[in-house]
């Protein structure tokens, strides 16, 4: 038996293969898809199974590895927390993968299929081996590997403008986030080893260190934000749902669901981990950021009509309800409450993983639409669900679990929230008494916020009629055939892993419930007496439980004697036009679409955005008061472009003109330079 | 026998559930009728519109998918569901465990996001707007909801509606500012959660106004008979679940018949006399603009964030 580490190793090293197979038979597109992707299935797989077995077991294993720079080798190690994240990560990778079979082959044959397969793999190996990494060298190295693959796999469709410029932003973001979070590895390993030698570069030296506070107070504050920008907590999110929409659905699947999860995985280890003692500001302060992403998010999300684009803005609010728990846990943490601080921290981990799988799952569901109709825009679409059953009931899992609804998972961690913030009442500080259950509420609305959004997305897109507004003769909807089955069976995985982890939550919370073991040395109380399996009770059984496979059964056992008992006599039902109130010319425009489902809200939440709407009707000649046409037009902007963003760039591109003034192009001139920079050198040293 | 017992309170409770919705709502329009100066149908009205259409045969749009038919059963079912886990006549349930106060709204939650769907399905213009104005006032309402809730649970140091009933019934009658506050933003939410006169009116069908009838403007025949009758239990347990927070008295402690049936008799009169409150409010007051609720059920947040600044100040 080897053993997990070794294990993991393998799996990441197993990724070379499908870029073997690029050189070796890349001439055979069909089968190169085919064998690729299927290995890099099975790799995935073997993670997966290494981090069950991480997790399971009691101990934390390192490695050497020979490789690195001279004395400096790069040290892996794999404890409970990183099993559980290279579970995370191998699981919804395998479901992609599989996934991946049917939805490149369906790619338009000029497209690179081949760049795809080999940063496709870079791209996950390089996100095992930041999950394994235990110095800042490796972490770092693979960090970065993790950023340039994902880099390449958004310029995909290098063809377009706005497809470049979202990379090149995303670029930007990514390395001013890497960029934090290697100053702060350097303040730590400087703190734990000295400026004279590299010892302090390991994780192990960094935990040993005690650091001063205002010396952790920086090294958090930048690794926070390094990874802060990574995950795409607002105000750094604005590359996300530019990036992510343009990526293959795959690669979407992977960088909302499980690329932002690294940094979450970061934000634990730094935290928990490495400096372990912390002031409270720091947990209030990533609480209110969460709680900012998590209402903004699903807010910008709400605006959105182009379905892949709002499916980035939902990570910007799942990745706030993390680290809403993630917050919660470190005020727990730092007041000394560390049951409290077990529970919020599992919910926070629990929605980690719940977010993996629904949002993959989506991206997986839009991706096969976006190849039956070839359209990204919601109000094109409508009436799928004839068309594509099997994807629209996949879909639809996923739009339950993420809209926070019982027996799914999305509920599962949102409740444990819930539960986190109602513990906040033995916090010794009565401000925060005060103003923590406000929190609470703003998950409520977020909740809330997300299951309009969500019948908004189904209703539109799967229900209803095909609209096809401004190509009605380009696609027709009949043309629109069902996935392929390995796009099915990817997507049926990650929806039966939804419901699972909705209905079985007991189960999964006690095998993971050694990371708080590990990270703040207490366990929940998660049993029950017996049938502890179908109990959730995370605090006491007398403050609070719930039972998803009851309520599944409940409800399931009603309707299904509801639907006996008045089917005894067989019922006559008459398929008629729709009724509608008598109205007899309805057409398909005439639906509700995306942009006016959330009218409503824009009127409500409309101060919190830049929102320009205009009306314009074009007269009849004989009188105005009879126009022939209207148009409409409707823009929704980020304040935070303009607030952050836009003075930035303003300040960078006047800076640099500045300097550029410099710069002649003529040779004699440039020699001048260079020889006052010696000068000047010369006399200062 | 210990278990068959459970499964008798169980059986019982249920019954009253499923029986007595459409009495209370029955009795709601019977007042309001009178209220208005106008002859009632009597309190078993509903009963026979609910019969009526579990008779006719079902009419279904060309256009409709499984989500439209599957819905009705959706509704109803949750309604029990709910129905069975509240503590109602008695506390002592044995389903009670398997879902708490957070849970019991978000199976409420799950059967909105069903009937939204099936709104949207047949592709009117008036279905997606029912669909579209439901889902935001649910997203201003669920704030409100948890932050009463909050209050409750703070007081009964529990989410557990058995344990906040229990240390509430159990409690000496004392006024707790906390309580009356979040018992307002309670009738404020309940109201918006059942679609009465001020925020959504059940007897229109006034395009303009409408929401909850826009979305099951499609329905017919059973269909539509579920759902009416899931809609009227979701009312009745709403008021109940109000009831259980805040004026638990006199529910059955013990698991004797003589208990349980006191434990009837009182919520019957309770449930009369929110009735008689609940027909004051829609008689005195007029519909709102869709955008005015903003403000009302923005009130009913602040009342209840006073709830738990009051709890955590006075209590």
């Amino acid at each position: 038996m080897m053993s997990p580490i070794k294990l993991s190793l393998l799996s990441a090293a197993a990724f070379i293969i499908p870029i073997l197979f690029v050189v070796l038979i890349g001439g055979y597109r069909r089968l190169l898809i085919r064998m690729a992707f299927s290995v890099s299935a099975l790799a995935s797989l073997i993670s997966v199974g290494a981090g069950i077995l991480a997790v399971s077991s009691s101990a934390a294993e390192q490695l050497i590895l020979p490789l690195g720079l001279p004395s400096l080798p790069f040290h892996l190690r794999l404890d409970q927390l990183s099993g559980f994240f290279l579970f995370v990560v191998g699981l919804l990778s395998f479901f992609v993968s599989i996934y991946s079979v049917g939805y490149v082959t369906g790619l338009a044959a000029g497209k690179p299929v081949k760049r795809l397969i080999v940063f496709y793999n870079i791209f996950i190996a390089a996100m095992f081996m930041v999950c394994l990494a235990d110095d800042a060298l490796i972490f770092m190295v693979a960090w970065e590997v993790m950023a340039a693959a994902s880099y390449f796999l958004v310029m995909f469709e290098d063809g377009r403008s706005e497809n470049r410029r979202a990379a090149y932003l995303y670029m930007v973001m990514a390395h001013i986030g890497a960029i934090l979070i290697l100053l702060s590895f350097g303040v730590m390993a400087g703190i734990a080893g000295g400026f004279e030698n590299f010892t302090g570069y390991t994780f192990d030296a960094m935990r040993e260190a005690e650091f001063p506070l205002k010396w952790a107070t920086a090294a958090f504050l930048l690794s926070f934000f390094g990874f802060a920008a990574k995950a795409g907590v607002i105000p750094f999110h604005v590359w996300l749902p530019e990036a992510h929409p343009v990526a293959p659905s795959n690669v979407s699947a992977l960088m909302s669901g499980v690329m932002l999860k690294t940094a979450i995985y970061g934000i634990v280890r730094v935290t928990f981990d490495i400096i372990n003692v912390f002031p409270w500001w720091w947990g209030m302060m990533v609480l209110v950021l969460g709680l900012v992403s998590a209402v903004m998010g699903v807010l910008y999300a709400l605006m959105q009509h182009d379905l892949k684009k709002l499916l980035a803005y939902h990570s910007v609010e799942n990745i706030g309800i993390i680290l809403i728990g993630i917050g919660l846990s470190m005020i727990f943490t730092s007041f000394n409450l560390p049951a409290m601080a077990a529970l919020a921290l599992i919910a926070g981990l629990y929605h980690t993983m719940n977010h993996a799988m629904f949002k993959g799952l989506l991206f997986m569901g839009a991706g096969a639409v976006l190849n039956a109709t070839h359209e990204r825009n919601m109000d094109e679409m409508g009436g799928l669900i004839h068309h594509m059953p099997w994807t629209s009931v996949l879909f639809l899992v996923g739009c339950i679990s993420i809209s926070a609804l019982p027996p799914f998972n999305g509920f599962v961690s949102e409740w444990l929230t819930f539960q986190a913030f109602l513990l906040s009442p033995s916090l010794p500080n009565p401000l925060m008494k005060l103003l923590i259950p406000l929190g609470a509420a703003l998950l409520a609305l977020t909740g809330a916020l997300a299951a309009a959004c969500f019948v908004k997305v189904f209703g539109v897109v799967f229900l209803g009629n095909w609209r096809g507004l401004s190509r009605p003769l380009l696609t027709k909807v009949t043309e629109v055939t069902e996935a392929g089955w390995s796009m099915r069976i990817g997507m049926m995985l990650a929806a039966f892993t939804c419901l699972c982890l909705g209905i079985l939550p007991a189960i999964i919370i006690k095998w993971m419930d050694v990371i708080s073991e590990e990270l703040l040395q207490t366990r929940l109380i998660t049993t029950s007496g017996v049938y502890d399996w179908m109990w959730l009770t995370p605090v006491d059984p007398e403050r609070a439980s719930y039972s998803g496979p009851l309520v599944l059964i409940g409800i399931a056992a009603v309707c299904a004697i509801t639907y006996l008992l008045l089917h005894v006599k067989p019922g006559k039902i008459s398929r008629v036009p729709v009724w509608d109130c008598g109205f007899k010319k309805l057409t398909s425009k005439m639906q509700y679409n995306a942009v006016s489902f959330s009218m409503p809200f824009r009127r409500i939440f409309g101060f919190l955005f830049d929102i320009k709407e205009q009306i314009s009707l074009l007269p009849q000649r004989r009188h105005p008061a009879f126009p022939v046409k209207s148009s409409y037009y409707l823009r929704v902007r980020d304040r935070f472009w303009g607030w952050i963003y836009k003075p930035v760039i303003d300040a960078v591109v006047l800076l640099s003109r500045k300097a550029g003034m410099i710069q002649h192009g003529r040779i004699h001139v440039y020699l001048i330079y260079s020889f006052v920079t010696i000068i000047v050198l010369l006399a200062l040293l | 026998m210990k278990p068959l017992r459970y499964i008798l309170i169980e059986m019982v409770q249920l019954i009253v559930v499923i029986a007595a919705a459409p009495a209370f709502v029955g009795w709601v329009d019977m007042l309001k009728c009178w209220s208005q100066g106008r002859a009632s149908a009597g309190v078993l009205q509903p009963y026979r519109n609910i019969a009526k259409l579990f008779v006719k045969d079902v009419v279904l749009a060309g256009n409709a998918s499984w989500i439209f038919r599957f819905t009705p059963y959706m509704v109803f079912g949750s309604a029990v569901v709910v129905g069975s886990v509240m503590p109602i006549i008695s506390i002592d349930l044995f389903l009670a465990p398997s879902a708490d106060i957070i849970v019991l709204i978000a199976v409420f939650a799950t059967a909105r996001f069903f009937i939204a769907l099936a709104g949207m399905d047949i592709g009117t213009a008036f279905g997606g707007m029912g669909s579209s104005r439901e889902m935001m006032i649910a997203s201003l309402t669920e704030p409100a909801i948890l932050m009463a809730i909050f209050t409750v649970s703070l007081a009964g140091r529990s989410t557990s509606l058995v344990h906040i009933v229990q240390s509430f019934a159990s409690a000496s009658l004392t006024l707790r500012p906390s309580i009356v506050f979040a018992a307002i933003a309670f009738i404020f939410v309940v109201i918006a959660e059942a679609g009465r006169v001020p925020v959504d009116n059940p007897s229109t069908h006034l395009e303009l106004t409408m929401v909850h009838e826009a979305m099951i403007l499609e329905y017919s025949g059973r269909h539509l008979a579920l759902i009416q009758w899931g809609s009227m239990i979701r009312f009745f347990l709403f008021v109940t679940l109000g009831i259980a927070c805040f004026l638990p008295w006199g529910i059955a402690a013990t698991d004797s018949a003589g208990d349980i049936a006191i434990s009837v008799f009182l919520l019957s009169l309770k449930l009369g006399v929110i009735g008689a409150v609940i027909v004051l409010i829609e008689t005195g007051l007029a519909k709102m603009r869709l955008f005015r609720l903003t403000e009302f059920l923005g009130a009913a947040f602040l009342m209840a964030t006073l709830g738990v600044i009051s709890f955590f100040i006075l209590e």
